[in-house]
């Protein structure tokens, strides 16, 4: 463990933070999976269940102002950005007080304010987008850093190397978060990628890239720290490959007969990491069982709040769908 | 055994895949997560082919839509048969030069040296709440395209008997999928059943007014010509099958006999597949309309999530009645 990750685990207040922001994640999609099922949320709902270190790490590890972008599986994102739960759960049943009017759905939201740029349903394309996030960081002066996500499948993309190119040429600030759940869809990284450390994929760039155990936060939490300066002081952009796994299918509708239970069950039990950091808290004296518990509740009162919002908020009136094409 | 009495959209295509695949050693199939380890594609449409043919075959690719589209267009200018899936046909957007600048016009361009026996296979369509960039109907884009074909079903039988034909013929052609109509149910066709390219058919005849359309809206578009026969107006309907080239003798016979034309489509109206056939309904026959043509599609808008959204942006049955009834006067 590095030194930052050490003193990082010595501070109390940051781990409860990071437990906090993780729990909340797993119970809204919990309850999204619920909503879903009851068919109050249709099309896709692509669940971040297993993945919540990564995002609370990094997050922490960001300074206001600095921004994300990342693709389908973005409810966890947005939550750690700070944006409302009930606002994003009324977008997943398409509701006039969702994010995005109920005209975008799971896939695609937005904040200015909390500087979240989407939510994007094609994959890899965020990916220069995030870029230009960055470009325009630069272009202003401004120190902000650019937090793209994609995933493993995504990193088989074309426009993904374009952009590391000029990101490196340019030296934007723009840390490419590469969240490795093992798998697209239902193809297993080994079957699809050639090299499959994708921590590597930035070496004929020059960017430097590191793997991070992304179901540990204080070591995303580390690693972040780290990228997130790298770009900061002008280095140009950084990777870093997020080892990590989705417990639920692809989307809600996937029967997941690509993976056997026994490996799923093996990350759940042996690698969760909401409860490696309740113990690793209950051991440091950082909280006490009372204190979880009440936690607990209170996220869990938070989630049924979003869920009732999301259920009553109206439907967008139909004259919506002339709005918001051109300025 | 006994023949199954009804098969589904996607089991048509299966059928197609299977049969081109038993018969020609040329053809093979690539696309994301199309063998059976990864699921047998998203829609199930490749199911049990990587069983029967092989993963040699029946290939499951990276998600890399360019370097698919494009090894596919390498390999059918040796003389291989590849059809690719694309899922989504949004996803065509990311593979659109190799589509637009290479397969089309390399026929073209080598003076008829290389040929593309090239067959894509695509996804899409609203009404089920996959959002703006997993539902455009973009058919027009690419019949605007010298060069390309575009075909697409109304019932599980066409797809079979299209998909063949599309596999087979020596161009590039892209196949579309409503995936609302994926689980539709319809007659089987027999073993080797084709459909040729570049034909429509006649779904039903009629005397006052000749419906064109093609794609999920078919059916539609049958139910309200029903519909419209109760209260007296005869109305013709044209599934055009191949949208481009598309069968102008078929739709310029029947509206030189009922002088009244609509045109139907999901895809959304303004320049539009609709606007073309229109506009060459009006340059052949303009003298004997008896009123102007009309277009039915679906609202100037992206796809929206929210389900009222959705069914305000899609075309209606109440629309397309209202539109023959226009032509009526
Ligand atoms: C260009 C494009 N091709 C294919 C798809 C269909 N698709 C959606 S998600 C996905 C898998 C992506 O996997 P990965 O990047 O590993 O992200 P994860 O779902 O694991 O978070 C695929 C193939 C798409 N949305 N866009
Ligand atoms: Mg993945």
């Amino acid at each position: 463990m590095s030194k930052t990750a050490t003193a990082a685990s010595q501070n109390a207040a940051l781990l409860n933070q990071f437990y906090r922001d993780m729990l909340l994640i797993r119970r809204f999609e919990e309850r999204a999976g619920q909503l879903y099922g009851m068919g109050l949320i249709g099309g896709f709902c692509h669940l971040y269940i297993g993945q919540e270190a990564v995002v609370v790490g990094m997050q922490a590890a960001t300074e206001p102002g600095d921004q994300v972008i990342t693709a389908y599986r973005d409810h966890g994102h947005m939550l750690a950005c700070g944006m409302e739960p009930a606002g994003v759960m009324a977008e997943l049943t398409g509701r006039s007080g969702g994010y995005s009017k109920g005209k975008g759905g799971s896939m695609h939201m937005f904040s200015r304010e909390k500087n979240f740029y989407g939510g994007h349903g094609i994959v890899g394309a965020q990916v220069p987008l995030g870029t230009g996030l960055a470009f325009a960081n630069r272009y202003r002066g401004n120190d902000r850093v650019s937090l793209t996500y994609f995933g493993d499948g995504a990193a088989n993309q074309g426009q993904v190397y374009e952009s590391f190119n000029m990101a490196a040429v340019w030296k934007l600030p723009v840390v490419y978060v590469i969240e490795n759940n093992q798998y697209a869809m239902g193809t297993a990284i080994s079957r699809s990628t050639s090299e499959t450390h994708l921590y590597k994929r930035g070496v004929s760039f020059n960017i430097p890239g590191e793997e991070v155990d992304g179901m540990d936060v204080e070591a995303v939490y580390a690693a972040g720290r780290k990228a997130v300066e790298h770009c900061r002081a002008g280095n140009g952009p950084y990777i870093l490959e997020m080892r990590t796994y989705r417990y639920r299918g692809h989307s809600m509708s996937d029967p997941a007969k690509y993976r056997t239970k026994e490996e799923v069950q093996e990350m759940r039990e042996k690698h969760d990491p909401i409860e490696g950091l309740r113990t690793k808290i209950l051991a440091a004296g950082a909280a006490d069982e009372a204190a979880l518990k009440a936690l607990d509740k209170e996220i869990k009162d938070t989630v049924s709040a979003a869920a009732e919002f999301a259920q009553m908020s109206p439907e967008p009136d139909p004259k919506e769908l002339w709005t918001e094409i051109y300025a | 055994m006994n023949a199954p009495t009804k098969i589904s959209f996607s089991q048509g295509i299966n059928m197609a895949l299977d049969e081109a695949l038993a018969a020609d050693p040329n053809v093979f199939l690539l696309g994301e997560d199309i063998a059976d380890a990864q699921g047998g594609g998203v829609f199930k449409a490749t199911l049990g082919l990587s069983a029967k043919h092989g993963t040699d075959r029946v290939r499951s690719t990276p998600i890399s839509e360019q370097a698919i589209v494009g090894a596919a267009v390498g390999a059918a200018i040796t003389g291989m048969r590849p059809v690719a899936e694309i899922m989504f046909m949004n996803f065509l957007t990311v593979c659109m030069d190799q589509l637009v600048n290479h397969a089309a016009k390399l026929r073209f361009m080598s003076g008829g040296l290389t040929s593309v026996p090239l067959t894509i296979r695509c996804g899409t369509g609203a009404g089920v709440g996959f959002g703006g960039q997993h539902s455009d109907m973009l058919e027009a884009w690419f019949a605007h395209v010298p060069g390309m074909k575009v075909v697409t079903a109304s019932n599980p039988a066409d797809a079979k008997g299209l998909l063949l034909s599309a596999i087979e013929d020596d161009d590039p052609t892209l196949f579309i999928e409503n995936v609302a109509m994926y689980a539709a149910q319809g007659a089987p066709p027999e073993p080797g059943y084709k459909v040729p390219l570049g034909k429509a058919a006649i779904r039903r005849a009629g005397g006052d007014v000749t419906i064109i359309t093609y794609g999920r809206p078919v059916g539609e578009v049958e139910a309200v010509a029903e519909t419209l026969a109760a209260e007296g107006i005869s109305a013709e309907v044209i599934d055009l099958r191949t949208i481009a080239p598309f069968d102008e003798a078929a739709v310029l016979n029947s509206v030189a006999k009922t002088g009244r034309a609509v045109i139907v489509h999901e895809a959304v109206k303004a320049f539009g597949v609709g606007a073309e056939i229109s506009s060459r309904i009006h340059e052949e026959l303009f003298g004997q309309l008896k009123s102007p043509v009309k277009r039915v599609g679906s609202k100037y808008s992206p796809v929206p999530f929210s389900p009222p959204l959705e069914q305000a942006f899609l075309y209606s049955r109440a629309e397309i009645a209202a539109a023959v009834k226009a032509t009526m006067g």
